[in-house]
Formats: structure tokens, sequence, C-alpha cells
């Protein structure tokens, strides 16, 4: 995976809390049999509703969506941080994020930042009156910074250090085989196996 | 120390723990299925890597089969996902249960079915309602498709502990009240995030007192309020579903599971970070509104005013004004599915109210099986002659209109009483609106063609 160490851009208000991973990706667009591909079919009911705030010319091109409360939650699909990373997006703000959703993301390479509620509502206001103003999401410094104000944020420091510096966890995972060979030498004989 | 179920559990897989590292766990059972494996298999391919254990690794299809009609009746890129997954599994010698097979099934109805599904066991799977499996007192979660990579390669998951969650719920059910209404009224105390990251245990007089089947359903839910995994105590009615099942151990063996199974229960004196307490003889049945499982009231309620702009976005959405009567809601569908509401005891209860009435003449309904063993005993039963008498349609096992990847969907703007799990907008179909609630009472709702309580009828 690419390291990420910043993502600094525009942002882009979807100010709506519980938004799970069905509106993130509808179940129609889960039939891919690629990690690619899924950007167009992003949140693809909203916005076919018509005037979807991300369809906004002003937000168009933003990198850093700012989102309400347990983003991501539902379904597991890692489908969800696919299609957000395929439209643009390198980095998330919320007050919180539902699990398997976060976890999904760092595989991706897409930022999962937690900030407390009225941060995220300062990055809100701000985006929604000036749509242009930037923004760096610092992952070494830990910090989200703009124009006037720097939001510190608390990130899993094995994460962090698998973004930094562009770290595959499955080769990480394999450097402890003699620790899973030993573990499983321990396994007691009556563990079901599926054959 | 005392120790609770959850952390017993996690105990024991560790691999290898380190500071400032998540524990390295062991995975013993990893479910697959035709939808989040594809691209993981690749991930295998492109860097050279194998399956470690297929032994340990189990397939199925059913998030985008038909249930009607055979393969022949999927769109063709469905079909394209689940030949890339025979493939795969071919390879990889990974048993699979695909359309066609007599065990196929829905992967958390299979999973218990064929007794792969046991007490102490590191269950994972790439769907979130994998925590169905922790109703066996086995600590079980949903995974993405990176993790799925990484446990096909290497049998293990790097985890960080989550806090415990006790939610204990005594008394005994009033006539009408399911597991479902149990799991429902959890959520509504808790909203969609109160569990966050938790290891919950559900415990007390009245999950005690649930079949297999029951804890299954209130495990299944779990995600639904944001917890990580879902769990019940192993006891006697766990070792009675277990015992005489395909995979379940035998002779001597199933003694030596018996010593170490009953180990498992939490320790008195046990210390858990957060407690809820529930009186079961004052729940009813319950009914979601809106567009999450949160939001939800009892079928003698009404619909709230909103709290919200979520809750004013729910309300358009459903086509709902506050203050209607639950029981004045007329609907057009019924769907008696899922991983949550599908096994045979769920049949049964739908069943019993079915028995003798007619689907309401403006409703369509149907039955999806959890799996084609759950279809093949409730034929033995003579279960589809009532449901098929009664004007529902019997379809073969799948994940089905849960969440709408076969053709089985909703219109838009129709409106279903559903036993599955998610009231997302959309799920069961674009621009469809869906009301959760138990097998019982979605039974109820298909006779009288509105919501209703079903305790009216029994």
């Amino acid at each position: 995976m690419e390291p990420v160490r910043q993502v600094s851009g525009r942002m882009a208000p979807l100010d709506r809390a519980d938004v799970d991973t069905d509106q993130i990706i509808p179940k129609q667009f889960l039939k891919r049999i690629e990690r690619t591909g899924y950007g167009p079919f992003l949140f693809y009911d909203w916005r076919a509703e018509g005037d979807f705030v991300l369809d906004r010319p002003e937000y168009q091109g933003a990198s850093v969506l700012l989102a309400g409360a347990n983003f991501g939650c539902g379904s597991s699909r890692e489908h969800a941080p696919w299609a957000l990373r395929d439209a643009g997006f390198k980095a998330i703000i919320a007050p919180s994020f539902a699990d398997i959703f976060r976890g999904n993301c760092f595989k991706t390479g897409l930022l999962p930042v937690t900030l407390p509620d009225g941060q995220v509502r300062h990055l809100i206001d701000l985006v929604s009156e000036e749509p242009t103003a930037a923004i760096t999401v610092d992952l070494e410094a830990q910090e989200v910074r703009g124009d006037g104000f720097a939001y510190r944020f608390e990130i899993d420091q094995f994460a962090r250090d698998c973004l930094l510096n562009g770290l595959d966890e499955i080769a990480l995972v394999e450097r402890h085989a003699s620790d899973i060979d030993g573990y499983e030498s321990r396994r007691v004989a009556w563990l079901p196996v599926v054959r | 120390m005392a120790k609770t179920l959850a952390r017993k559990l996690w105990d024991t897989h560790i691999v290898r723990s380190a500071e400032g590292e998540p524990d390295l766990l062991y995975v013993d059972l990893h479910l697959i299925h035709e939808v989040t494996s594809p691209q993981a298999f690749e991930g295998l391919r492109l860097s050279g890597r194998r399956v470690r254990r297929p032994d340990l690794t189990v397939a199925t299809m059913d998030h985008n089969v038909p249930t009607r009609g055979g393969v022949r009746a999927a769109d063709e890129l469905s079909r394209k996902q689940m030949e890339v997954l025979a493939e795969n599994c071919k390879q990889e010698g990974i048993p699979l249960y695909q359309i066609g097979s007599s065990r196929q099934g829905i992967v958390h109805v299979i999973g218990p079915e064929l007794g792969l599904t046991q007490p102490g066991l590191l269950i994972v799977c790439g769907d979130s309602h994998t925590s169905t499996h922790g109703a066996f007192g086995a600590l079980a979660f949903g995974i993405g498709t990176s993790e799925v990579e990484l446990v096909l390669a290497t049998q293990c998951l790097p985890q960080k502990l989550g806090g415990n969650f006790a939610v204990t719920v005594d008394g005994e059910l009033p006539i009408g009240v399911t597991a479902k209404d149990v799991v429902l009224g959890v959520i509504a105390r808790t909203g969609t995030s109160g569990g966050q990251g938790h290891l919950v245990e559900y415990r007390g007089s009245t999950i005690r007192g649930l079949s297999m089947e029951g804890r299954m359903t209130i495990c299944n839910m779990s995600i639904e309020w944001g917890a990580k995994a879902g769990m019940v105590a192993p006891d006697d009615t766990t070792f009675a579903y277990l015992e005489g099942r395909p995979h379940a151990p035998k002779g001597a063996a199933w003694e030596a599971a018996l010593d170490d199974w009953r180990s498992l229960p939490t320790d008195d004196g046990a210390i858990f970070d957060h407690e809820m307490t529930i009186d079961a003889r004052r729940l009813e049945p319950h009914v979601t509104w809106g567009t999450n499982p949160g939001q939800v009231v009892p079928v003698t309620g009404r619909v709230p005013s909103p709290r919200s702009e979520t809750d004013e976005r729910a309300l358009r959405y459903m086509d709902l004004k506050p203050g209607v009567a639950v029981s004045d809601i007329a609907i057009d569908r019924v769907f008696i599915g899922s991983c949550t509401n599908a096994r045979l005891e769920d049949l049964r209860a739908a069943a019993l109210v079915i028995e003798g009435h007619k689907v309401h003449p403006k409703v369509r309904a149907m039955v999806v099986p959890g799996s084609t063993s759950v279809k093949r005993a409730a034929e033995n039963e003579g279960l589809d002659l009532i449901f098929k008498a009664a004007g529902f349609e019997w379809r073969n096992a799948g994940c089905s209109m849960c969440l709408g990847m076969n053709p089985d969907i909703l219109a838009p703007g129709e409106r279903c009483a559903s036993t599955s799990n998610r009231n997302f907008e959309g799920r069961q179909g674009s621009g469809g609106r869906t009301h959760l609630m138990s097998p019982p009472m979605a039974a109820a709702a298909a006779i009288t063609g509105h919501l209703v309580d079903v305790r009216e009828m029994l």
C-alpha cells in the first residue's frame, strides 16, 4: 500500500448522522469482482434524488468528507471505502465511525479521523460558508489544520504506523509465522474441521 | 481473576501479544460467500499466496442467489460472482455449499446447522451479521474483504480488545413477544451506536430460557446497536442443539469438548464495563417506523415526533406522519426470511399465526427459508402447505429480500413487513420502505394488510 502521511485539499459536508454503508454504496453495485470502479455509484440513491450536496459544483474535487456521527454503520462491505476512495476522498472526519467501516478505511488507505461534535460542526459551517476553504489532515502530527485552527485527533497507533509506512498487513502477520505454527501445534484435536 | 466469557474467548485465541500492538488472534472457523471474497482471492493470487487452512474455511452461496429458477435466474454479474467463488474454492480445496446443494443456505444459518459453530471458537466472516454465531458462546464478528484476505493467508487477525457489555434480561416473555422483540427493545434503549466496539454478553433468565434459534436472533442484531460481537454462555440448550450434528465432536471427543465448554461461562464476580437490565415481562412486540433499527416503537405505540434531522428525513422517506398509530400503517409486502429470523422455529411461529387464514388481497407475501435444510424440515412438517394455502410464496434458501441483491426486491414506494435486520433506505429495493418485526408479527400483518398487534390474534 502507498504510504499516507497527510491529506491536503478541500472539504465536502455530508451533514447527516448514521450514514449506513447501504447508502454509501447500494447493494446492486456489489457485484463486481474487482477492488475498483465503484466511484460512480457512491451515494447512488441520494444523488438520484437531485441536488445532493456532494454533486454541487462548489464541492467537486474535495478530498476530505465531513459527516455526522456513526458514519459507515451497517454492512461490512469494504466496497464502501473503495467507493469513497474511487470518488477522490482521502480522509473522512466525523464525530464517530462504525467499527468495521473504520477498519476497512485503514486497509483502503482512507483516513478516518474522529473529532468532537463541536469541531466537526465548525468545519461543516466553515465549508458551507466558504467552499474553497483548505484543510490539512496530518496523520504524522495527528492534527487537522486550517486557517486559524488546529485540532488534535487520537488514532489507533498501530493503524497509524501501517498507514505512515505503507505496510502490508499480511506481510506483518507473516513475520510471526513461528508464533502461528506454535499456536496451531497447541490446538486441541477435537476442534472442528470443515471436511 | 474472575473473567467474563468474552475475555476467556479472547485470551485463548492469542497467538502473540506485544506492547503497543493489537493482539494477534487465531481464527478457528472462516466462513466465506460470493460477494465479499472475490477480491480477497484475487489479492492472494497477485501476491503469490495460498490459503493457509482450507480445512478451517467453508463457503456458501447466499447473498445474490435467486430463490426460484436456480442459477439461471441470476443476473449475469451475480452468476459471475458465484462462478468465481466456485473456481476459487476448487483451486484452494475449500468445501462449498453451492446452489442445488442439500446444505446450501445463508452462511449464518448453515454454520450452526452443520455443527461447525461451536462454543469457544473464534469465528469470522466477511459479513456484519457474523455475530449470530455468538449464540453458541463463540467469539464471532464480521470483517472486511482485506481482512478476509488476511485470514485466508494467515488464519490470524490482529485485533484490539473491546470493552465488556452485559445485557441482562430477566423474566418470562409474554405471549406473542419473541427474541426479536428483546433485541429490538435493547436497540430502542441504546440507539444504533450505544454498543460501539463492545463485546456484548446477553444473560439472565429470559436468555437462558430461549432456544438456540432465539439466542441467534438476538446475537444477530448486536451489530445494529454498534456492538462488535454478541454472545450467550453455552449451556445444556447449546449442547443439546449440537450433539449429533455432522461436525460436532463425537464419542470421547464430545466428552472432552463438554468439559471445555462448561468452563466458558463468565465467572462470578467478573466485572463488565457497562451493564443494562431489561424486564422481559414488560416487553411488547416492537416495530420499526424509520430508516434505522433504533427508530423503533412498541406496536401499541404511535409514530413519534421527530427529534432530529435524521428523524425528519426518515419520516419523509417512510411517508409517515408523527402521531399515526402504528397499527394504522397499511403494507404491500411481507418478507419472512434472513439470517435473523428464517430458522425452523421462526417459520413454525409464523405458520401458527397463518394457519386457517388468507393473505390479505392487497398484500404479496413470501417465505424464504434460511437454508435448504430448514426448507426441507419445514416441508416435512407441512409448514409449506400452510403458507401456500394462505397465499404465501414458498421460495428456496438465500439472503433474498433482506438486502435485495437477487431478483427479490421491493418496488419504489412499496411498504414491507419484514423479519430481517435492517430498515435502511433502499435496503430491500430502491425506494422501498421496511418495517422490522418478529415472524409472528409479520405473519399477522400479512393477514390483516396492516401492521397489527399479533397478540390480538392469538
